[in-house]
């Protein structure tokens, strides 16, 4: 049998302290608690719904070097992750039921966290023709999540294909926006600074131009669009406009993510040339981001999700040019969110839960199994967490097996004390089990 | 020639030449190179900056008076063949004029304040190595505290003036600093230390 | 205390002219029967190049041989880019070699930032051109150049109220960087004329003034500076071709001849003469293209000499 825990004095998304009973892999009545049950003097902590990653790299099959499914999953229930996305940009690239079954069963073998594979768009990422989304989606690995995450689906047509074939399973494209001509070679946030580093420039535009015509396809063809890591105010000025439209109309719809790093870091890091900024898309400016949290606080963005990129150190330990683009991010998300969305007054627990949990569970249509409310008989995804502690980040500490996270040496708010997955501890005391 | 005591501008520094006496050591410097040399014929002045150099174009001046001939007189900047470079923070370099004539086959007297360990005066001479090749090299200097750590001697003295180690000699010229003057002091003070 | 000379913002007003008079200095020794000196005896210079650029190589190494400097030579051809030895590695190995300056050259931007701050040595760093970020030691000599022509002020160097006109590819020149700087710091009015395309983004928050129109300002230039424009550039669509770019920015007899008499003209080389200037007006009397390339030497000798003549760099940037 397993565990049972009783978890007392709990605030329950924010509420007033209470109990929480996790038996038989759900959430029970703390008045049934049998007597062996293990006690967690949860005193001060906040419980949240385990928290969906709607965008991962894993990195495995192909890099893993960088990251396995296993110490993926480790960093993510770490961060208090019991659901993750993972990116189909791997060597092979997840463009085909088989390749998305091996990850999919990789996450069960590793037990830490459920992972949910995103089926690529086009066949090898090329952006020339559709991969098999049918097959991928009536696999064993049920993929709802199409991206060439990485790369950008550019060509109209191809784009206006995938976002009407989804519909036949009830699937999302999940966008990178980043025009490709408007990009060659860039380096950075286009500015001020990208001109006096002579870092090639990544304009905003290159993005908000892709986020308009795909919000004009999806409504033109009635499909579910998502777009990844928003990073510039214009396109959440876009995204509010198309969504207001979508609301109207009802046929077609718009989601949108922004990740931890766009809420709290800016592109004047680039100047210490150091790649372990380097990131697509790419830090922008204080305002950029103060309209992200905007945008992450009235609904316009849906959800917070990672983009958590592992990295050999190797890929990070050079000039800026020649570095990999990402940083990790799993086990500082939600710090950064306290940080930026919550400390701010910006998002209380009970929105924190609806960007972290049930809205990335809703967009990739697993909400059967995550992003459940924290009642009884829903299934025992919880994350416990103390938003009263502070740690200075170390990436030595990190699960993962790289370390290029931004983070190091900031002293970021909050810990993830536990994280349960249907009930079984995966975090306990801080400690991954 | 007698030391004349001063008035002391301050506590723990006292004047050992003024100005008459400095223009005093520079006329007898100036005849004794006439003597030594017979005459001003061949003979080149190179000053070592910073106050080297006023007191050589002094020396040329005192020269063209009595000789009535325009001794080449120029700068000579030792800073980069100082054996001490290394010791402290990167100097500022100072000017080098070498006359047209240049000093191969000259007698070419080097001119100085102050004559101390003799190391500028070493560094000095390693310079020359590498702009010509002299006659011969002589030396003129205001003021001679002694404390040598090398082989060298002054040829032309202006004033020989025993100190100890803790004392600094402090020479000031008009046309780098307001009056002419050699002060001692127990301390470090601005100027033109030796 | 300052090690490293990666940018002209690293130089202070009272740095750069401090470079500036030892250049002064050291520009004699060209006149000298033994153009040699000490001050950097026992010292190793190591010239790491990424990139070809056999004139700034061979400018640095006659300055710090005339320094009495041991130069290491090394031309990696493949830098991590192209998945050669990796930036690290070499700095590593040169620093087994016991390098007390790296001068490097690198096709990407902040290569030498990342040389200086990252641990992997301990020598001072010199940028000699990193990607189209900076070049200082090039700014330095194209001050220094100025300076003997249209100086003033006490100590000749100053160049308050000049007016410099910097023409042509300012999106991909380092030149053009470091020379805004630079000229600012040191009291000099630029002007970056270039078409829209070729001006960076943001460049209004530089300390420079900039015009699209070249007829417009040369008038009124001390000095005009042309910077190279490669012919492919006309591929990315900067502009739609040589003979239009040439029209409207190169710098011909015509043009040459509306300049005040004092005038000069420069340019950081290699030329390509026909597109941003024609071969009347770079051999003429107004040219000190030539003379950049000798003061090239005096302005490096100055700058190893402040970085490395004593026991702590006398010039330049941050920790």
């Amino acid at each position: 049998m397993s565990t049972t825990y009783l978890i007392k004095n709990v605030s329950v998304v924010g509420g007033t302290p209470t109990d929480l009973l996790l038996r038989d892999g759900v959430i029970a009545d703390p008045a049934d608690a049998p007597s062996d049950a293990e006690t967690v003097d949860a005193t001060g902590l906040v419980a949240l719904p385990g928290l969906v990653d709607l965008h991962t790299h894993l990195r495995e099959p192909g890099r893993e070097d960088a990251e396995t499914v296993e110490t993926g999953t480790h960093a993510a229930a770490m961060g208090g992750f019991t659901a993750v996305h993972a990116m189909a940009n791997t060597e092979p690239v997840a463009d085909t039921a088989g390749v998305v079954e091996q990850v999919w069963r990789l996450g069960r073998e590793a037990g830490y966290c459920d992972v949910f594979p995103v089926g690529a768009v086009t066949v090898g990422l090329q952006g020339e023709r559709l991969a098999e989304l049918g097959a991928m989606a009536d696999s064993a690995a049920r993929v709802r999540v199409f991206s060439d995450d990485g790369k950008c689906v550019s060509d109209a047509v191809l784009m206006r294909r995938a976002l009407e074939y989804v519909k036949a399973f009830d699937g999302v494209v999940a966008q990178h926006a980043q025009e490709p001509r408007l990009t060659e070679n860039a380096q950075m946030n286009e500015g001020e600074l990208s001109g006096r580093l002579g870092l090639a420039g990544w304009p905003a535009v290159a993005e908000e131009a892709i986020i308009a015509r795909d919000v004009l396809l999806a409504e033109h063809v009635g499909s579910r669009l998502h777009v990844c890591h928003v990073s510039t105010a214009g396109s959440v000025e876009l995204i509010r406009w198309a969504k207001g439209k979508a609301a109207k109309d009802g046929t077609w719809d718009v989601t949108a993510e922004a990740c931890p790093h766009h809420l709290l870091l800016t592109d004047a890091l680039a100047e210490t040339y150091d790649p372990i900024y380097k990131v697509n898309p790419p830090l922008r400016t204080a305002a950029d981001a103060e309209a992200l949290r905007a945008g992450l606080a009235d609904g316009t963005i849906d959800i917070v999700a990672t983009d958590h990129a592992p990295h050999p150190h190797e890929d990070k330990d050079c000039e800026w040019a020649a570095a990999a683009f990402g940083m990790l991010g799993l086990e500082t998300a939600l710090s950064v969110v306290q940080q930026t969305m919550v400390d701010t007054g910006l998002l209380d627990w009970a929105g924190v839960a609806e960007r972290m949990s049930y809205a990335p569970a809703r967009i990739g249509r697993i909400s059967e199994q995550h992003g459940r409310p924290l009642e009884v008989g829903e299934p025992a995804n919880v994350v416990l967490y103390d938003p009263a502690a502070s740690r200075t980040v170390d990436p030595a500490e990190s699960a993962s097996l790289s370390r290029n996270t931004p983070y190091r040496g900031m002293e970021l708010p909050g810990r993830v004390v536990a994280t349960f997955l249907r009930g079984r501890a995966t975090v306990l005391d801080g400690k991954l089990q | 020639m007698p030391a004349h005591p001063h008035d002391t501008p301050s506590p723990g520094e006292r004047v050992v030449l003024d100005e008459r006496d400095i223009s005093r050591a520079l006329t007898r410097i100036s005849h004794e190179i006439l003597e030594r040399n017979k005459g001003a014929a061949d003979l080149v002045l190179l000053g070592i900056p910073s106050r080297g150099v006023p007191l050589a174009r002094r020396i040329a001046e005192r020269i063209a008076a009595v000789e009535g001939y325009d001794v080449p007189f120029g700068s000579l900047d030792v800073t980069m063949y100082r054996d001490d470079l290394r010791m402290k923070p990167a100097r500022a370099l100072l000017p080098t004029e070498i006359p047209p004539g240049g000093i191969d086959g000259r007698t070419v007297v080097l001119v100085d304040d102050v004559l101390f360990s003799g190391r500028t005066i070493r560094a000095a001479l390693d310079a020359l190595n590498d702009i010509g090749r002299p006659r011969a090299v002589q030396l003129a200097v205001l003021v001679d505290r002694g404390h040598r750590e090398l082989p060298i001697r002054a040829d032309f003295v202006g004033k020989n003036l025993p100190t100890s180690l803790v004392e600094r000699v402090m020479v000031t010229l008009t046309g780098i600093d307001d009056t002419d003057a050699v002060t001692i002091s127990a301390t470090a003070s601005e100027g033109g230390l030796a | 205390m300052k090690r490293h000379l990666l940018s002209a913002a690293d130089l202070s007003r009272d740095d750069a002219e401090l470079v500036l008079t030892t250049a002064a200095e050291l520009r004699e020794l060209a006149d000298r029967p033994i153009k040699k000196l000490p001050a950097l005896r026992g010292r190793t210079v190591v010239n790491l190049f990424f990139e070809d650029s056999t004139r700034t190589r061979i400018s640095f190494e006659a300055a710090a041989k005339r320094l009495s400097a041991d130069v290491i030579n090394f031309a990696a051809k493949g830098s991590s880019l192209s998945k050669g030895e990796s930036l690290k590695d070499t700095a590593l190995t040169l620093e087994a070699m016991g390098a007390d300056a790296v001068v490097v050259r690198h096709g990407a931007s902040g290569a030498p930032h990342r040389l200086a701050h990252s641990g992997w040595v301990r020598s001072s760093v010199v940028n000699a051109g990193d990607g189209t970020h900076e070049h200082p030691t090039q700014a330095l000599l194209d001050a220094f150049t100025m300076s003997r022509h249209l100086g003033a002020g006490k100590s000749g160097q100053s160049l308050d109220g000049r007016r410099v006109a910097i023409v042509g590819d300012v999106l991909h020149s380092r030149v053009a960087r470091s020379n805004a700087l630079l000229l600012h710091t040191l009291g000099a009015e630029v002007t970056l004329v270039a078409p829209p395309t070729l001006l960076p983004v943001g460049v209004e928050t530089w300390p420079v003034e900039t015009s699209y129109d070249l007829d417009g300002v040369i008038p009124k230039a001390d000095a005009v500076m042309m910077l190279r424009v490669q012919r492919e550039r006309m591929n990315g669509g900067f502009f739609p071709t040589a003979r239009e770019y040439s029209r409207r920015y190169g710098l011909d007899g015509r043009r040459m001849a509306t300049l005040q008499d004092h005038t000069i003209v420069m340019h950081p080389g290699p030329m390509v003469r026909g597109m941003e200037i024609t071969a009347d007006v770079a051999d003429s009397d107004r040219s000190v293209i030539v003379e950049q390339v000798t003061n090239g030497v005096a302005v490096r000798m100055a700058v190893l000499y402040l970085l490395l003549g004593g026991s702590e760099p006398a010039v330049g940037g941050e920790e």
